[in-house]
């Protein structure tokens, strides 16, 4: 097929992978991170012709009755083991693939140009431009999946491409247990995510997105009302699923890794943490929707669990030092609202705006989410610091950064015309028709954005002038400021797309919308993140004790939400005082003590026993005479005394 | 005669009295069958026959036993059974 050539965007950067992995200590550092980058520079080309061609090519029939096919491009079999159980390995494209392509091949160019800068004369260099190159592969090869088994075996890998770049600094105790931390909660998720999918094919008899997702009517009724505690075995399944999407994602209470992973380099928390990997969990969610939208109780757990992850998230953001941590729950938030969204499109309710508003976000937040973490790397980068508190009066040394970042919190906060308003817009559309509840709490978290996101703009680039002594920052290299102009750019543009006209589930009763703005809902969101911003502007604009009074006032929230809501406590004391306490320790207990230790009174038990007739078999004949003599004699005297 | 054989061979240290001592006992049991062919069945003539061939076996028997004697002295200069312990795990 014509569209087969999309493989490419998966075969190079795992080539990459392999020949920087292997030979990279050979090349010097900035060889390794050009042909990095270069090789990253031909897939974007790729993903960019792949989608193009997909979203404007009128051939081949694919576009069918005004609605755009799901191609599979590519369809290898992998494994067989029988009739039924076949893994697949394909290439999928369809709208949401290739928006996705778009997405994560710009961000993960971005990021590489962007390292060369950042990463210059760190040690292991070449290695981190091949996990770079790792992550890009799984990542691509997540999105394009066909199967939902496909799309697991991936979904893992960028779990361990994240887990390799958050340990980057290896040697940094934090950078570590963050590592590990993001590895073990998204692997407990994907728990969920594996026996989801189990349940699924178990009683779909198939693992393929497309005839999962073609009658998901159908596919639901064979579970043939099969219940279990209740819920339906589909209920349970989708659930499942969508647990492991919401630890990828970091939704609440799964959300604990993602704070920590900012340990890593900034611009992998940009591409993996911000942009690509955490969204995938909504690509999931996504990707399966025709199958969740008829399943109306998995749809209010996701509603449910995004919208308090939403307002969670963002409260916890409003009073953090750190400003990864604060663009981290940033994130959170951000992302809960794509879940959100999901979780309110039903197709019946305004033709499923939230599925389009969901991936339009998403869109859009990779774009500005991305932008604002390469600024804050630029920004760490300049004043060798992420607390705040070493921050402020930027905006005289780092006027591009400054710009740079101002656009991305004026998209995050909803400002027309910058591409956050169009997107969050949409959501507020969709959560308004489902249930004004939902609405009006979605414009509250859209108002603390806007707060928090200015809190952290003004005590970065405004706020006091800390003394920078002998080190003045500066502006960052030309490799660093051409992604923040880009990424700039893209942020104040991408809202124009006509994204309705683009991304559908390929389904008639879909697609073919337009984003119409709503008047009322879009006034209402902007006044509202007009207060927020005005809010942050009178506490944090310049020094003063607004913000310190405030926090005494309130001291007992401010705590809270300064520890994150003490969730992370929670998880220590549950792992470690009642998991580990009470039934680990028992458990290694018994393991040691009683089976171990009756292996080991066997083994003991033999050896003395042998140690004790090892003198038996001295090896002199004279003594084995004997012994033959005294038993002859012995069986003589028997036979004798039997006898009479 | 036996019984004198069976003491020597386990209380000799030295292998040559112990292959002397091994002798002492065949020479034995040939005894005992002469003896009691004679006695048990005097027509018949197979356990003079028997210690014939059994005396004939023995010299056979001690020439081997005395070669691998010399060699063990060659090897270790020493001929006590205590002693030759080279072999052994």
């Amino acid at each position: 097929m014509e569209l087969s050539y999309t493989v490419a965007v998966l075969i190079i950067p795992v080539f990459m992978f392999l020949f920087l992995g292997i030979v990279g200590v050979k090349l010097s550092k900035k060889t390794a991170g050009i042909l990095g980058t270069l090789a990253m520079g031909v897939t974007t080309v790729i993903a960019y012709a792949a989608a193009i061609t997909y979203f404007f090519g009128t051939d081949q029939g694919q576009v069918v009755d005004g609605v755009r096919q799901q191609l599979t491009v590519l369809d290898l079999t992998w494994l067989e083991f029988t009739k039924n159980l076949v893994i697949k390995i394909g290439v999928l494209l369809d709208p949401i693939s290739a928006m996705m392509l778009i997405v994560i091949s710009t961000v993960s160019f971005m990021v590489h140009l962007y390292s060369l800068g950042y990463m210059d004369g760190e040690r292991g260099f070449q290695r981190y431009y091949a996990f770079l190159s790792l992550f890009t592969f799984s990542m691509l090869g997540l999105v394009l999946a066909t199967n939902i088994f496909q799309m697991y075996i991936f979904w893992e890998l960028v779990g361990v491409s994240s887990y390799l770049l958050i340990g980057f600094y290896y040697t940094l105790p934090a950078a570590v247990s963050a590592s590990k931390k993001a590895f073990i909660v998204t692997r407990f998720a994907d728990l969920g995510f594996l026996v989801g999918i189990l349940i699924l094919s178990f009683y779909t008899d198939t693992f393929d997105f497309m005839s999962l997702t073609s009658d998901p009517q159908a596919a639901i009724s064979t579970a043939g009302g099969a219940t279990f505690l209740g819920c339906s075995v589909m209920t349970w399944a989708l659930t499942l699923i969508f647990m492991g999407g919401a630890g990828k994602s970091a939704m609440f209470p799964l959300h604990i890794w993602l704070p920590d992973a900012m340990e890593g380099p900034t611009p992998v928390s940009a591409l993996i943490h911000a942009a690509t990997m955490v969204v995938a969990g909504v690509y999931l969610v996504a990707r399966l929707f025709p199958l969740y939208a008829v399943d109306v109780t998995a749809l209010e757990i996701i509603t449910v669990v995004g919208a308090f992850t939403a307002l969670y998230a963002a409260a916890v953001a409003c009073v953090q030092s750190d400003i990864k941590r604060v663009l981290a729950f940033s994130t959170i938030s951000q992302i809960a609202f794509m879940i959100t969204a999901l979780g309110v499109a039903t197709p019946e309710l305004h033709e499923g705006v939230g599925y389009m508003a969901s991936m339009f976000h998403l869109f859009t937040h990779a774009m500005f989410k991305a932008l604002l973490f390469l600024c804050a790397g630029a920004i760490i980068h300049a004043v060798h610091s992420n607390e705040m508190s070493a921050m402020g009066g930027l905006r005289k040394y780092m006027p591009i950064c400054h710009i740079a970042f101002l656009i991305g919190c004026l998209a995050i906060a909803g400002i027309p015309p910058f591409a956050g308003f169009f997107s969050k817009d949409e959501i507020l559309v969709a959560a308004y028709a489902k249930s004004p509840i939902w609405g009006v709490w979605l414009s509250v978290v859209a108002g603390m954005t806007a707060f928090y996101m200015f809190r952290l703009y003004y005590k970065i680039f405004w706020w006091n002038n800390p003394d920078y002594g002998h080190h003045t920052p500066h502006e960052a290299p030309m490799t660093m400021t051409f992604p923040l102009i880009f990424l700039g750019l893209v942020s104040i543009v991408a809202g124009f797309i006509p994204f309705g006209e683009f991304v559908s589930v390929g389904r008639a009763d879909y697609s073919g919308f337009h984003i119409h703005v709503d008047p009322k809902v879009a006034i209402s969101s902007v006044v509202i993140a007009v207060i927020g911003i005005v809010l942050a502007t009178v506490m944090y604009r310049k020094e003063n004790d607004i913000p310190e009074r405030l926090a005494n006032r309130f001291r007992g929230l401010w705590t809270a939400a300064y520890h994150r809501f003490y969730i992370d406590e929670i998880y220590q004391f549950i792992t470690h005082k009642i998991i580990f306490a009470r039934i680990s320790k028992p458990i290694a207990w018994f393991d040691r003590r009683i089976i171990d230790g009756t292996m080991d009174l066997l083994a003991n038990v033999t050896n003395s026993a042998s140690f004790a007739v090892r003198r038996m078999q001295s090896g002199s004949i004279q003594t084995y005479v004997w012994f033959y003599l005294v038993g002859a004699v012995a069986v003589a005297v028997i036979t004798i005394l039997c006898l009479i | 005669m036996f019984g004198c054989g069976i003491y020597g061979f386990i209380t000799r240290k030295n292998m040559i009295a112990i292959l002397i001592s091994l002798e002492l006992m065949l020479n034995a049991v040939d005894i005992n069958f002469a003896v009691f062919n004679r006695f048990l069945f005097p027509g018949q003539m197979e356990g003079m026959f028997f210690s014939l061939f059994a005396i004939g076996l023995a010299a056979a028997e001690t020439a081997l036993a005395i070669a691998i004697v010399i060699n063990v002295y060659r090897a270790a200069r020493n001929v006590d059974i205590r002693q030759l312990t080279k072999m052994k795990f």
